[in-house]
């Protein structure tokens, strides 16, 4: 009821007109979009069409050729503390440096966006990290690298999740229990922009609405 | 998931208290003390969720975890036990600084007069050079890693992480050159009345080549072979503290006052400590992009 | 008020600006080069401590200070870019950059030409000619980041920032470049600089000056067309009129 009031109210986060050119390539023109609250998307496209460049522009990391993104229709420029606040982003490399223990790593990752730490124990035993928590990250592998960092959302409070290749190295259960996890952040009022090569398993289709990247250069001027 | 565990939760903590409310009372009516706990439960589940939906629409501004300080003192914090497990970062520099200084003597000549002559130009310019190598480290791996673009997205001023780091690079290889000058101005014979001057150059002066060097970094982070290009963006900007810092050395070992000298750095200090941050925080999105 | 510049924000109308413009910077700069450098190395009276190798001034001076200007030039154009985010802006920085480093280098040999029979030496740590190889350092510093981005678009940012790092910088090190070369003075050095000139040095002096600043236009103009081409090839505009080029 609460996300159904929302979705006509002012959307979370919404894009006009994005243009992106990469090394002279046309990514993808004019594109504009509005993802409210309770939406989860999927960006969809061939290697190469602009996917993660679409979500690091989204989430502000880019800078798009041309066009404009809005948090709840303010230039997210213009509110860049209040939009970080809300938005958690998470990227191909995993931001978790090898020095410090799987703890102390999701600790920083944290308490950086204004979370809070005292749990982090638990959720690390959610992402199947339970005994691993002062192991040096330098000593675990690469999957185990991406949970730790996954594990942020098991705290976020912020409404937009942005997820490029959440589930890369993660196994179907840990897919599924991520999946939950979507259903339930859309369920209270977020919203989850991702990507992802594999098929979602327990995600409905209806519940998921697709953004397909597949400009073709050749017809943009013929 | 959240929601649901915080809820369990809550109503746990709920059943418990009522019933041992109505347990105390009376024995009796423990069955009606399980409904009004489920009565409950639905209630403060309700309740909790729509706690939850508030949180997630409009997070607050107010944050004890968002203060500037805790920024600096976490990123800080960070980078100091990174650099403590990792300590040939610390040493590696410094030994640089140390054998770079020991080459001339071997290169010009063994006179104590002429070392004493350009003792704190060696010193100054392998101060360049050390700090120089040792600013790849500053975003390198970070931006590597993925750990950078988390900073920049995070709700945090850049310029305060940016700070901190900065701090935290000054802290690992500027403060040892500052501790280890007064050996190598007795290996080349400086003046006796210049260490202290040496010293308040190095103290002031250092700072000011982690904030530009800052800066360059920034800007070479995303680039495969950005060394080079570095140091030619870089060692320039470096010219006014050599000058003025060298200058204030051999004034000093004229028994004459240095404060002018001093004064110039101090203020090229304050003006890169405002102004950097501010350029390496819009490099750093550059560089990410 | 600044409503008329908006137009040129838009690639297309600057391109055919520059076309309107550079008829008429090529022609004052043809007319004023002619007059300024034929009146300054035939008629205009010899120096007379320096002789004629005080000639090379008409070329020297015009060029350190538009190496100098080049540079303001180019700060400006990376001041608009990175707060209007526009991108010709960029365009022209990046057009203007190695035009200021030749005009940096011209200054430098000349300076080193003039130095030559004066001082005997081809070069003397002069504080003019010291800031003017730091500038050069700088310049090389911009075009060289400049050329390590792959994407023009994070190129042009990235040499914006440090170019307006540089101008900050500049007069700091001028500062201190001639601070230190005071303090530093040696007993023969002669400066480079301002010798108070007679009028009939002085007009041709003012002639090749122009000439060259309307050079400076000329090049800038030209590259600046070359950018915006490059920029902009995947626009329908661009492609109508290579095909109307072609024809």
């Amino acid at each position: 009821m609460n996300t159904l009031s929302k979705k006509n109210s002012t959307p979370l986060i919404s894009a006009k007109k994005l243009t992106c050119i990469r090394e002279e390539r046309l990514l993808f023109d004019e594109l504009s979009l509005e993802i409210s609250a309770g939406d989860i998307v999927q960006v969809e496209g061939p290697n190469g069409s602009g996917k993660t460049s679409l979500l690091r522009i989204l989430s502000g990391l880019s800078q798009p050729y041309d066009g404009k993104i809005f948090y709840k229709n303010q230039l997210i420029s213009r509110c860049r503390e209040e939009f970080h606040q809300n938005l958690l982003y998470f990227g191909h490399l995993s931001g978790v440096k090898g020095e410090m223990t799987a703890e102390e790593n999701l600790d920083f990752n944290l308490a950086l966006h204004g979370n809070n730490t005292t749990e982090s124990l638990a959720y690390l035993a959610n992402v199947n990290l339970a005994g691993f928590e002062d192991s040096l990250a330098s000593h675990l592998s690469a999957g185990q690298h991406r949970r730790i960092a996954l594990a942020r959302l098991y705290q976020s409070h912020a409404p937009i999740w942005i997820l490029d290749e959440p589930f890369t190295a993660i196994d179907k259960q840990g897919v599924a229990s991520l999946e939950q996890l979507f259903i339930a952040h859309a369920a209270r009022g977020g919203c989850v922009i991702l990507t992802t090569h594999q098929d979602l398993i327990t995600i409905k289709p209806e519940q998921v609405t697709k953004i397909t990247l597949d400009y073709s250069y050749d017809s943009a001027f013929d | 998931m959240t929601l649901k565990a915080n809820a369990e939760q809550a109503t746990k903590h709920s059943v418990t208290k009522h019933t041992t409310i109505k347990s105390s009372s009376t024995e009796s009516l423990s069955a009606e003390s399980v409904i009004m706990g489920k009565v409950s439960i639905e209630h403060i589940s309700l309740e909790s969720s729509t706690l939850k939906s508030t949180t997630l629409e409009s997070h607050t501004q107010s944050s004890p975890q968002l203060s500037y300080r805790h920024a600096f003192m976490l990123v800080l914090k960070r980078d100091l036990t990174i650099a403590m497990r990792h300590k040939d970062d610390i040493i590696n520099p410094l030994l640089f600084f140390v054998i770079v200084v020991t080459l001339f003597p071997l290169g010009i000549g063994p006179e104590a007069q002429t070392l004493s002559r350009i003792a704190p130009g060696i010193i100054w310019v392998a101060a360049l050079l050390a700090t120089l190598l040792s600013l790849d480290r500053l975003f390198k791996s970070d931006h590597l890693d993925g750990s950078l673009e988390q900073m920049l997205l995070s709700p945090h001023p850049i310029f305060i992480l940016v700070l901190a780091k900065i701090f935290a690079h000054w802290l690992i290889t500027g403060l040892p050159l500052i501790l280890i000058a007064p050996l190598l101005a007795v290996l080349l014979h400086l003046d006796e009345r210049s260490y202290t001057a040496l010293l308040l150059t190095l103290l002031l002066g250092t700072p000011v080549l982690s904030l530009l060097g800052a800066v360059g970094v920034a800007l070479t982070v995303g680039i495969k072979k950005g060394g080079v290009l570095l140091s030619l963006l870089v060692l320039p900007l470096y010219i006014p503290v050599l000058i003025f810092a060298t200058s204030a050395i051999d004034t000093a070992a004229l028994g004459l006052p240095y404060s002018g000298q001093l004064a110039i750095i101090a203020a090229l200090f304050f003006g890169s400590l405002t102004l950097a941050p501010f350029a390496v925080g819009a490099a750093l999105k550059v560089s990410t992009n | 008020m600044w409503k008329w510049l908006h137009p040129y924000a838009n690639p297309e109308v600057s391109y055919h600006l520059t076309n309107k413009l550079l008829p008429w910077f090529s022609g004052l700069a043809a007319v004023f080069l002619t007059i300024g450098l034929v009146w300054a190395l035939l008629f205009a009276p010899a120096d007379y401590q320096q002789g004629d190798s005080f000639r090379i001034f008409y070329v020297h001076v015009p060029a350190a200070s538009l190496s100098m200007g080049i540079y303001f030039a180019m700060a400006i154009a990376a001041f608009s870019s990175l707060v209007w985010q526009l991108k010709l802006a960029d365009a022209s920085a990046a057009a203007i950059a190695p035009v200021g480093a030749a005009f940096t280098a011209i200054a430098l040999i000349t300076g080193a030409a003039w130095g030559k029979p004066m001082w005997g030496t081809w070069w003397i740590w002069d504080a003019r000619l010291t800031s003017e190889l730091i500038l050069l350092f700088l310049y090389l510093g911009v075009i060289a980041l400049h050329n390590a981005f792959e994407d023009k678009n994070l190129a042009g940012k990235a040499a914006g920032i440090l170019t307006l790092v540089g101008v900050i910088n500049i007069p700091i090190i001028k500062y201190s470049v001639d601070w230190w070369n005071t303090l530093h003075q040696g007993s023969t050095v002669s400066k480079l600089g301002k010798p108070s000139m007679s009028l009939d040095m002085l007009w041709p002096f003012i002639f090749s000056f122009i000439g060259f600043s309307f050079l400076v236009g000329v090049i800038i103009c030209l590259r600046f067309r070359n950018e915006i081409l490059a920029r902009n090839s995947i626009r329908p505009w661009v492609r109508e009129l290579v095909k109307n080029k072609a024809c």
